[in-house]
């Protein structure tokens, strides 16, 4: 039973890694019912979302809708 | 909070719906199927963000409106039993059986603890030798390893008083039954993230193959939505029917296997019956002979019990995605949160309750 | 996957019948919501019948021999005792000093009523009378008179604590749940969800960085800071309420109905504590439902808001204060709220207890 501390923005709870043996210290996980169910791939993750970044980049040059 | 945040990015947002709105040329149906992502488009009022072409209707994505009536009069048995403490997931407790519900049951008496993990109810079987578990395991497959492993734990510490009330449901047999049915108009599925990230994405390329229907497995963030609708979009308008991953973040073709591996051990494929929809086969998930000790259904002896109750909801076309809640002359009057008539108003993120909570002003004005 | 054909499924209708009126008392009418309105509404209006009580304000004010006096009674029966940031016993001065001062009252007296149950330890007493009084020396209140019961073992959850308070209404402050009107501002005094998620985090053995911390304060002295910058124009803020159980969003529903008015919340206006965000994101809860014990909503004439806002933030408890929203004619009845990305949602009344969301 592999259980670690895992951190949620300020929050330190007790969470099972039983799924994600690969895990490690520094790790991001996908959490539910208090198990960790994956790992988030930095570079996949850090890919995938600069393209977004960049749409959204040119659309903030347009004028902004109301908040 | 890092990969959840830059998700809810309003600038990508409003991006995405821009390039959606330019590529949209003709009108689409699209389902989500998650009760989680059903909520984040009410919330953050995504379809308000579409073109008018798009529609997107909300499928059978949440477990609890879609738990059989027959579980919720059974666990509400169970609970009035003095020597026994029912332990479930917060948003079951409201959900009405025939006649009660287990907030009630809690008010007459009975011993009934909220736990935000199975492993909270193994541990209050440990706690209380001297009483009755039960632990009320519904969830789609994203919810499975982890009662999985309840029992497992368990059975390897030879408890002999904790057992499970299950009520698995399968997604893709569900997402079949719509597609097979006649009434059907949904032409692309966004596929529930976190289901797909235990199971992975096979299922859904079979889907893809048999029906010739764009999936993109998305994620549950209002950037997530918004991304797989224009993945579907752009598979849409050109004719296209692949399976897509927007959720590469979380899921993986193979999905996780050690989650996979703990399900099969414990539970095998079942029928089951989907409250609002009726009967599917082998829809769902049932413990293993093994596991017979831990299964509250023989433990008890509880037999087969059949309800019948009248029918004046919609539910059934809400849930296919051929009426919207709003459509019901019910909604909102004779059918609201308090009083549901139907599985989509029963749990918060039923396409009824979730209209009702966030939109019903639309309706109003 | 089995591979024979699928046979089209009959799609059968199954739905519940709705449950009969309520005829037990549930958990969720304690909870500040719908049901708790309905059991004011069912049972408690009808039997008092009264003009005063017919605003259903946070306190009544009563006119004796010209003095207008304010009264409001809270009984507190919060588990765990003992938590960050306060107790029950100081709990119990703020709870009811709090809702003397949103009528603008000075408060100025308490009764204090103690139902303990038998085997409960002496030593847990003492601190907690010992907090009690210390709250209302800070409140500057006398604690004139009490009660002690004590019940049987089994029958009384350890101790609940009832107090009443009388203050005295200045002349010219006139503030009522039904005055709000189309153009005023919904001020804050400060970050949301504080007090709620330090007893769920207590109850739930969850662990923080830092210590989440009960908001549990008197308000009366900022409540005096903000009339006083409205000079004898008291009428410009129209209503105060503090947002306990069933956080602001169940406050500033009551005043949308008492009102006939609709309220519309900009979201990104919000103050809410990183942390407590993070707790509620993980346990699946909305921090617009979550008890506040040290917060205020007032509703202020567009006029003179900037001017209160000022004042509340020269305050110790209103530093964080913002402008969370505006009263409007249309969606009358209903609070809404703009997201981030410009689109609008209803943020409902909460029927009974906010259960957490797990899919």
């Amino acid at each position: 039973m592999r259980a670690g501390r895992v951190q949620f923005g300020g929050i330190v709870r007790q969470v099972s890694l039983d799924f994600v043996p690969e895990a490690v210290l520094g790790d991001y996980v996908m959490v539910h019912v208090g198990f960790a169910i994956s790992r988030v791939d930095a570079d996949e993750a850090e890919r995938t979302y600069k393209l977004l970044e960049e749409m959204g980049v040119l659309e903030a040059e347009l004028p902004p809708a109301e908040p | 909070m890092k990969y959840l945040d830059e998700y809810r990015d309003h600038r990508i947002a409003r991006a995405l719906a821009a390039e959606i709105v330019q590529r949209t040329t003709r009108p689409w149906v699209l389902m989500e199927i998650c009760g989680g992502q059903t909520h984040t488009i009410m919330r953050y009022g995504i379809d308000e963000l579409l073109p008018r072409g798009i529609e997107l209707v909300h499928g059978p994505g949440c477990p609890v409106c879609v738990t059989p009536l027959e579980t919720v009069d059974k666990a509400i048995a169970l609970a009035l039993r003095p020597d026994v403490i029912l332990v479930s997931y917060g948003d079951m407790l409201r959900v009405p059986g025939s006649g009660s519900d287990l907030f009630r049951a809690k008010a007459q008496g009975a011993d009934v603890r909220i736990a935000y993990s199975p492993t909270e109810a193994v541990k209050i079987a440990r706690a209380n030798p001297n009483r009755k578990v039960v632990f009320l395991a519904i969830g789609f497959e994203t919810t499975a390893p982890a009662n999985a492993m309840a029992a497992w734990q368990a059975r390897r510490e030879g408890l002999t008083n904790f057992c499970m009330l299950v009520s698995h449901v399968l997604v893709p047999p569900a997402i079949r039954a719509l597609m097979v049915s006649q009434t059907n108009r949904v032409q692309g599925f966004i596929a529930p993230g976190h289901v797909c990230t235990v199971v992975g994405c096979k299922e859904y390329e079979n889907l893809v193959r048999d029906f010739r229907i764009p999936i993109v497995v998305g994620g549950f963030e209002p950037v997530d939505i918004l991304e797989a609708v224009l993945m579907l979009v752009r598979q849409l308008e050109a004719g296209e029917a692949r399976l897509e991953n927007q959720y590469v973040r979380s899921v993986s073709y193979e999905g996780n296997l050690p989650a996979q591996q703990i399900m099969a051990e414990v539970f095998e494929v079942a029928d089951q019956k989907w409250r609002g929809i009726g009967p599917i086969p082998q829809s769902g998930l049932r413990l293993r002979g093994e596991y017979a000790a831990f299964d509250a259904d023989r433990v008890f002896d509880l037999g087969e019990m059949t309800v019948d109750e009248p029918a004046e909801c919609i539910s059934a076309q809400v849930l296919q995605g051929l009426k919207k809640p709003t459509d019901c002359p019910a909604f909102g009057m004779r059918c609201t949160p308090e009083n549901p008539l139907g599985a989509p108003m029963v749990s918060s993120e039923g396409a009824c309750a979730a209209y009702y909570r966030y939109r019903r002003h639309k309706v109003a004005s | 996957m089995s591979t024979k054909t699928h046979a089209e499924i009959n799609f059968e209708l199954s739905c519940p019948a709705p449950l009969a009126a309520k005829d037990t008392i549930l958990l969720g009418h304690g909870s500040g919501g719908k049901l708790s309105a309905e059991l004011i509404r069912d049972i408690f209006l009808p039997a008092f019948q009264n003009p005063v009580l017919a605003r259903l304000d946070d306190q009544a004010i009563v006119n004796v021999n010209g003095q207008r006096l304010a009264i409001s009674t809270d009984s507190f029966v919060v588990k765990p005792l003992f938590f960050p940031g306060g107790d029950i016993g100081s709990l119990a001065v703020h709870g009811t000093v709090n809702d003397l001062a949103m009528g603008g009252a000075t408060p100025l007296f308490l009764s204090a009523g103690f139902i303990i149950e038998e085997g409960f330890a002496m030593e847990q007493l003492r601190r907690v009378v010992t907090s009690l009084q210390r709250a209302a020396a800070e409140a500057g209140v006398h604690v004139v008179t009490g009660d002690t019961k004590v019940v049987e073992k089994g029958k009384g959850d350890g101790l609940f604590i009832s107090t009443t308070g009388i203050g005295v209404v200045p002349e010219g402050v006139d503030l009522s749940a039904d005055r709000a009107r189309p153009g005023d501002k919904v001020l804050l005094s400060g970050s949301i969800g504080d007090h709620g998620i330090a007893i769920l985090a207590q109850r739930e053995g969850l662990e923080f960085e830092t210590q989440i911390q009960s908001d549990s304060a008197a308000l009366h002295t900022l409540v005096a800071a903000m009339l006083g910058v409205t000079s004898t124009v008291t009428p410009e803020i129209r209503c105060m309420r503090d947002p306990t159980r069933g956080g602001v969003s169940s406050t500033l529903n009551e005043i949308a109905e008492r009102s006939q008015v609709g309220i519309e919340l900009v979201e990104r206006s919000l103050p809410i504590h990183e942390q407590v965000r993070g707790a509620c994101e993980l346990l699946g809860l909305d921090p617009l439902y979550v008890a506040n014990e040290g917060k205020l909503i007032a509703i202020v004439a567009p006029e003179a808001a900037d001017a209160v806002l000022q004042a509340m933030r020269c305050h110790p408890l209103g530093a964080e204060a913002q402008i969370i929203g505006t009263v409007k004619k249309e969606n009358a009845g209903l609070v809404t709220m703009r997201t981030p990305f410009g689109t609008t949602r209803i943020v409902d009344m909460l029927a009974g207890d906010q259960l957490p969301r797990i899919c």
